[in-house]
């Protein structure tokens, strides 16, 4: 027991960290593709000044994000081999396709994106961007495929027997496409849109309330609203649709999400409250009654599947999966309001001067990031206590040859890490910001210089 | 050795072919690291960082999609040996977050200080990957105790036996090596002239430690060469290393950079060569107990997925050659310091 608690915190701390960075390269990426494709398009000068101002902090956001992201490749290995031995066969080979599909379209192009700008031609140079913005999104979707797996199995049968079994597959195409995969892959990519968005909102906010850069900042909030704008409507439709699917194929999931505890009963909606799993009650509450049903099935009596109808050890822990679906809702919704109320007012032409607005944005960059967390948190410990749904438990899936002293200590050292190189981005994020965008050719680069040489000669 | 080109087979050597591509590019960006402490100057040491600037994150891409891959192919040998080195496989993954944000920070402040302490982080991290991977090949040749349920029982200090620790000190120097034709390759004037002058020392200490490698192997390890003598005309592959090796200061000597590089990429493929087949249809031996050990057949994936995973690397692999290719190509030549330098 002690070992999978710790094997968890584990896996969370480094997931949680690791996933900081990823949905802001994915929704940076995107922002830089509508940036470069602008100036390509006009030729004006502040498209390729906003392109690259946003393409070093992308640098250093994906930096980081490869940094903490080799850990999670190896570490089903290093922790939960069992799992490794049992599922391999199927979501080994997910990851290898990340692999060779994604990962190498993202970081040889990113060499371009990043150092080749006198290198090749502005075109080339584009579609590198472009490369860099696809891969992270096949990226993306190959691990999406790999996690809805575990959500909604599909396409595999069971061989051989105790220590020996494990899942193979029969039908590599169901094992894809398995029935969350669309709905999940979409709501991640529009959530990291969001994250991109809110980031580059939230940066050039801060510079119009400071007066400077004022160009730069406008036409970065113009792009960064429009995306935040769809971003956020694509969240509502494909949360729903989500949603759907969850009570679906997992009942359980769906039930700890509103604390529904009857065998079978209309469904009630939460807006907010406090579970008390003992009397198997929401306290300091309001309830939308048979809303639940209703999102569900369209109809407000359709009884639903509660947590009573799972036996005690198949139940996940219901607080922290309702309270984190809560916060995740309301962000959502929040950041709907603050996308159209941000483009009401630039409709009004009052963007510019609303600072109360302005100050919103810059601080809803969290918004994104924490709904992030919270999402995964619902996804991954509404799963519970299975690691693969319904077939294999998280207490099965351990390292028989890892004891709780070496996971201690991993832990302690990831923390620590994590912690140093946290406060190591800040710090250079900010003087990166602080610094702000310059001009292109402010800077001749030493290769210019040796070019206008040359020609001169 | 019963020998039969079946799809377990086909993955031995494509799982070989991820390790030596991650080992030829990941190796020269390490070395580069191993040297850098040694190169004298802010300006020079901007120039070393930038010659694997652009690069080194995709030659990392190569081990990450390797891990994938074993994950995929050989599960059991994937979950085995990473839950079993445990912790050497955690000092790993933090020596290689280390190295990542050191080339990533270093050069991103001005204080001397600060460079000075990334320089630092920067040149052991990339030492002790380089060490660490070698320890790990080391025991791959020594073999790990494996029970009868695919389990590792040893535990961190079986990693650490002297033959393993060797293997660990030859693969810094073939790597120090390589870094260093890398570098004598990317840079020019005395920087250069200083690296040309180093080639030398790096091969005299790789190849000493070769030597002692080899007769270490054969004496006490000599299950590595009964592939060999089973099928003498294997004995080719060691000969080629060889030659591989001789080639180098030639080129040097002749101001040949690039087949210098290429003779050096040429001698890490040769020896990662005589290593797989040594190891053959073994992935992870097994001492006390041979008969535990892991091989192609009883770690494997599925035929299925043997099959699923031929045709991704089919469509994928040919994507990863042309655009690894066009991107040293675009990067190719004497590195310049621009204002998007590290």
């Amino acid at each position: 027991m002690e070992t999978e608690i710790l094997a968890r915190m584990q896996f969370w701390i480094t997931i949680a960290f690791h996933y900081l960075f990823p949905p802001l390269s994915i929704g940076l990426g995107l922002i830089l593709v509508i940036m470069e494709g602008l100036y390509l398009k006009t030729k004006q000068d502040i498209y390729q000044k906003m392109t690259k101002f946003w393409v070093k902090v992308f640098g250093l956001i994906f930096g980081l994000g490869v940094a903490s992201g080799i850990v999670m490749e190896f570490q089903f290995g290093t922790n939960w081999a069992t799992y490794s031995r049992y599922v391999g066969d199927i979501f080994g080979s997910a990851l290898a396709a990340e692999g060779i599909f994604a990962f190498f379209l993202e970081s040889g192009f990113l060499a371009i994106l990043l150092f080749g700008w006198n290198k090749v031609s502005p075109k080339i140079h584009f579609l590198s961007t472009v490369m860099v913005a696809f891969g992270a999104t096949m990226s993306a979707l190959w691990i999406l495929i790999a996690n809805s797996w575990m959500q909604t199995p599909a396409g595999y049968h069971i061989v051989g027997e105790g220590l020996n079994a494990r899942a193979e597959v029969t039908d590599f195409w169901a094992m894809v496409m398995n029935p969350s995969t669309i709905d999940r892959f979409t709501h991640t990519i529009s959530a990291a849109w969001l994250t991109g968005a809110f980031l580059v909102l939230s940066i050039a906010a801060y510079y119009l309330l400071r007066n400077r850069h004022l160009e730069f900042a406008k036409n970065t909030i113009k792009i960064g609203l429009i995306v935040a704008a769809c971003g956020s409507l694509l969240q509502l439709g494909t949360g729903h649709s989500s949603a759907a699917t969850v009570a679906e194929t997992q009942p359980a999931k769906l039930a700890a999400m509103e604390a529904h505890y009857p065998e079978s009963a209309p469904g009630d909606l939460w807006l907010f409250g406090i579970v008390d799993e003992e009397t198997q009650d929401v306290d300091f509450g309001i309830k939308m009654p048979g809303m639940l049903s209703f999102l569900v099935h369209g109809d407000t009596e359709t009884p639903l599947k509660g947590l009573n109808s799972f036996k005690p050890e198949d139940r996940p822990p219901v607080q922290i999966v309702f309270q984190s679906y809560h916060i995740m809702v309301a962000i959502g919704m929040s950041l709907i309001a603050i996308a159209f109320c941000g483009l009401f007012l630039w409709w009004r032409g009052k963007l510019w001067n609303s600072k109360w607005f302005l100050k919103i944005l810059v601080v809803s960059v969290f918004l994104p990031q924490i709904g992030n967390q919270v999402g995964w948190i619902v996804a991954e410990v509404g799963r519970q206590p299975w690691i693969v749904y319904n077939m294999l438990r998280t207490s099965d899936a351990l390292s028989k040859a890892v004891d709780a002293n070496q996971i201690i200590f991993s832990l302690v050292l990831f923390t620590l890490i994590y912690i140093l190189l946290f406060a190591l981005f800040m710090f250079l994020f900010n003087e990166k910001v602080k610094h702000g965008p310059e001009d292109p050719d402010s800077i001749p680069s030493e290769y210019e210089k040796e070019k206008q040489m040359l020609a001169e000669n | 050795m019963e020998f039969t080109f079946d799809l377990n087979t086909i993955w031995f050597i494509l799982i070989g072919v991820l390790l030596t591509g991650y080992a030829i590019l990941d190796g020269f960006d390490l070395g580069v690291g191993a040297i850098h402490l040694l190169v004298k100057g802010d300006r020079n040491r901007r120039v070393m960082l930038n010659s694997i600037g652009p690069v080194w994150d995709g030659n990392e891409v190569w081990l990450v999609t390797g891990g994938g891959a074993l994950f995929a192919s050989f599960p059991d040998v994937y979950a085995t040996v990473f839950s079993g080195f445990y912790t050497a496989f955690m000092l790993l993954l933090f020596v290689i977050i280390f190295r990542a944000v050191s080339i990533e920070f270093r050069s991103k402040m001005k204080y001397e200080w600060w460079r000075n302490m990334w320089d630092k982080a920067f040149s052991i991290s990339s030492i002790l990957i380089a060490l660490l991977m070698g320890v790990a090949l080391g025991n791959m040749i020594v073999g790990i105790p494996i029970g009868a349920d695919k389990e590792f029982m040893g535990n961190f200090l079986t990693l650490l036996r002297p033959y393993p620790v060797l293997v660990g000190l030859t693969t810094v120097a073939l790597f120090m090596m390589h870094g260093t034709i890398y570098a004598y390759l990317k840079t020019e004037g005395d920087l250069q002239k200083t690296l040309k002058g180093w080639v030398n020392n790096t091969i005299i200490l790789f190849v000493i430690l070769y030597v002692i490698t080899t007769q270490a192997t054969i004496i006490f390890y000599p299950h590595m060469i009964e592939n060999f003598k089973a099928f003498p005309l294997l004995f080719l592959v060691p000969l080629l290393n060889i030659l591989a090796i001789a080639n180098i200061p030639r080129m040097v000597y002749h101001g040949k950079e690039f087949y210098a590089f290429l003779s050096s990429c040429a001698s890490i493929a040769a020896l990662l060569a005589i290593f797989a087949i040594g190891s053959f249809p073994n992935l992870v031996y097994s001492s006390p107990l041979p008969e535990h050990s892991l091989n192609i057949y009883n770690a494997a994936s599925s035929e299925k997925t043997l099959e699923i995973m031929l045709t991704i690397a089919i469509i994928g692999v040919p994507f990863v050659l042309a655009y690894t290719t066009a991107i040293y190509w675009v990067f190719r030549g004497k590195v310049k310091l621009e204002d998007t330098s590290y």
